[in-house]
């Protein structure tokens, strides 16, 4: 089993042509928990008409954005589907910069770029060399009707993609008030320097970044497997997705794509 | 006018006690609809149906379901979840680290960190901390999450930003190389030009979400009455980066031929 990457194109420059698939590089935060009836059917989310009083079907749905209360303008998908960026596979690579100067808190969504199958030879190429030269790739493309901005980063050999936000959608001190009142004194600053060496260590251990909660749930899910308390299994008529292994996929991904020979 | 601030805390450092307001550094630009009855414009609400029955369920009367590699489901009451700590409105800062060692992957969402009774603290601090090359690991409890987070400084102001959860990122290290032969020296050379060639500055400004600007225009058109023309998207003009590249290569090598032949 492998999971299909999210998406595949071809980042493209000039006269380069690097074939690649898109997988997340973020693992789902927990196991999510789903709302069940008591007998373990898991439910599912449906749509009503509150003056008819009934459920309604899918072809009685239309998308309104509020203008005023109560006030809607109603969009088709036929409307959405024309205001669409063109389709295209091109991950087009504008220009290569510093990447130092890349500020983290315009990244949103890392993604892997693993080389399409047969094709290492430039992938490799264009990743050294931008981590030979420490530089970034600004590019955009198309993936299910949106377009992104990213930036194109390589480590270890292996390309990632982080979407970018817009320009519009990071706020500067200045838009929340906060203003500069000239330099801090030196005495200030000289203490708070004092607090930070104190607590200075050289390196985070996982368990700094661990989410509690998550810890909870699985010794708790872990105790009633073991006693059989309140397991159901799974009817046929519910969809349960494949429980997928990111990494396992993504090490294929790199580690096949080279075996490959031409027969 | 300025954003509010979305929630205010205790910074602690050490001793030191820092009141602080954050403010959202991300402003949520998307048009967000909202499912309406085609007929009579009624906002539909949103319901959780047993599909077996196709009756709805309430709340009360659920469970949590967290599934198995075995393809079954573990039942947990609500009751048995664990609960959130308190929200303390506190944020502790347990240690600084180099700024290396936090991936950039590894941030989420950032906010500003501004001064709650008017003083200095926060501009020095940030000032401490850009020079020291370090971020601040910090913990707190906002809204029913715990959250763990990045203290760090931008544009002279202190930044706290959520970092995700232990695990939830996967680093390039764990993934093996993309295996195949050693490039050739002119090889690594040429890739290397390519990249030169396309050299520049990134001005985030340069970019907007073009396909947000269009829908927003379409909206505003039907709110007023007015017809929208969908314009058949323009391929849109290269910029020179790319024209200024092959002309340079044609360059070079028109100089090569001249050579050759002189």
């Amino acid at each position: 089993m492998g999971a299909r990457p999210l998406w595949s194109g071809t980042i493209s420059f000039g006269l380069v042509s690097v074939p690649v698939n898109l997988f997340p590089a973020l693992r789902r935060e927990r196991r999510p928990l789903r709302m069940m009836t008591r007998e373990g059917v898991p439910l599912e989310r449906r749509f009503a008409c509150p003056r008819e009083e009934r459920e309604v079907a899918a072809d009685e749905i239309v998308r309104g954005y509020e203008t005023a209360k109560g006030r809607y303008v109603v969009v088709t998908d036929e409307e959405l589907d024309k205001l669409a960026p063109r389709r295209s596979r091109d991950i087009d690579l504008r220009r290569f910069v510093d990447r130092k100067k890349l500020d983290p808190a315009y990244f949103e969504r890392p993604y892997f770029l693993a080389p399409a199958p047969g094709s290492t030879k430039a992938y490799r190429l264009l990743a050294e060399a931008m981590e030979r030269t420490n530089r970034a790739g600004i590019a955009t493309f198309v993936m299910r009707g949106k377009e992104y901005l990213v930036a194109i980063l390589a480590d270890d050999g292996i390309l990632r993609a982080e979407t970018l936000r817009f320009a519009d959608e990071v706020r500067t001190p200045r838009m929340v008030g906060l203003a500069t009142k000239g330099k801090p004194a030196p005495r200030e600053v000289a203490a708070f320097a004092r607090e930070i060496a104190k607590l200075a260590k050289p390196s985070l251990s996982k368990a700094e970044l661990e989410d509690p909660a998550v810890r909870a749930i699985e010794d708790l899910v872990a105790k009633k497997r073991k006693k059989g308390i309140k397991v159901v299994r799974a009817s046929k008529e519910a969809e349960l997705p494949e429980p997928i292994d990111l990494v396992e996929i993504l090490r294929k991904r790199m580690a096949g794509a080279g075996h490959r020979r031409r027969a | 006018m300025a954003a509010r601030s979305i929630w205010n805390g205790t910074l602690r450092i050490g001793r030191r006690a820092l009141p602080v307001k954050l403010y959202s550094a991300v402003e949520d630009r998307t048009i967000h609809f909202h499912l309406l009855h085609a007929k009579d414009r009624q906002r539909l609400e949103q319901r959780m149906v047993d599909p077996t029955t196709g009756r709805p369920v309430a709340p009360d009367e659920t469970l949590r379901g967290v599934e198995t590699k075995a393809g079954a489901f573990v039942l947990l009451e609500k009751d048995e979840l664990p609960e959130p700590r308190e929200e303390d409105h506190e944020i502790e800062v347990t240690r600084f680290v180099p700024r290396t060692v936090v991936e950039p992957a590894w941030y989420d969402r950032p906010y500003y960190l501004g001064p709650r009774d008017g003083g200095t603290d926060c501009t020095a601090l940030a000032a401490a901390l850009e020079r020291s090359g370090r971020v601040g690991i910090a913990r707190w409890t906002m809204r029913k999450k715990e959250y763990v987070g990045g203290l760090l400084p931008g544009s002279g102001f202190l930044v706290l930003s959520t970092l995700h959860h232990a695990g939830q990122v996967v680093s390039a290290a764990e993934l093996p190389r993309p295996a195949g032969r050693d490039s050739a020296k002119n090889e690594r050379a040429m890739a290397e030009q390519l990249v030169a060639a396309l050299e520049g500055e990134f001005d985030p400004a340069e970019f907007h979400d073009e396909y947000r600007e269009r829908l927003e225009r379409l909206l505003e058109a039907k709110a007023r009455g007015r017809r929208f023309a969908f314009a058949r998207e323009k391929k849109e003009k290269r910029p020179d980066d790319l024209a200024r590249a092959l002309a340079a290569s044609l360059a070079r090598v028109k100089r090569g031929r001249e050579k050759i032949s002189a």
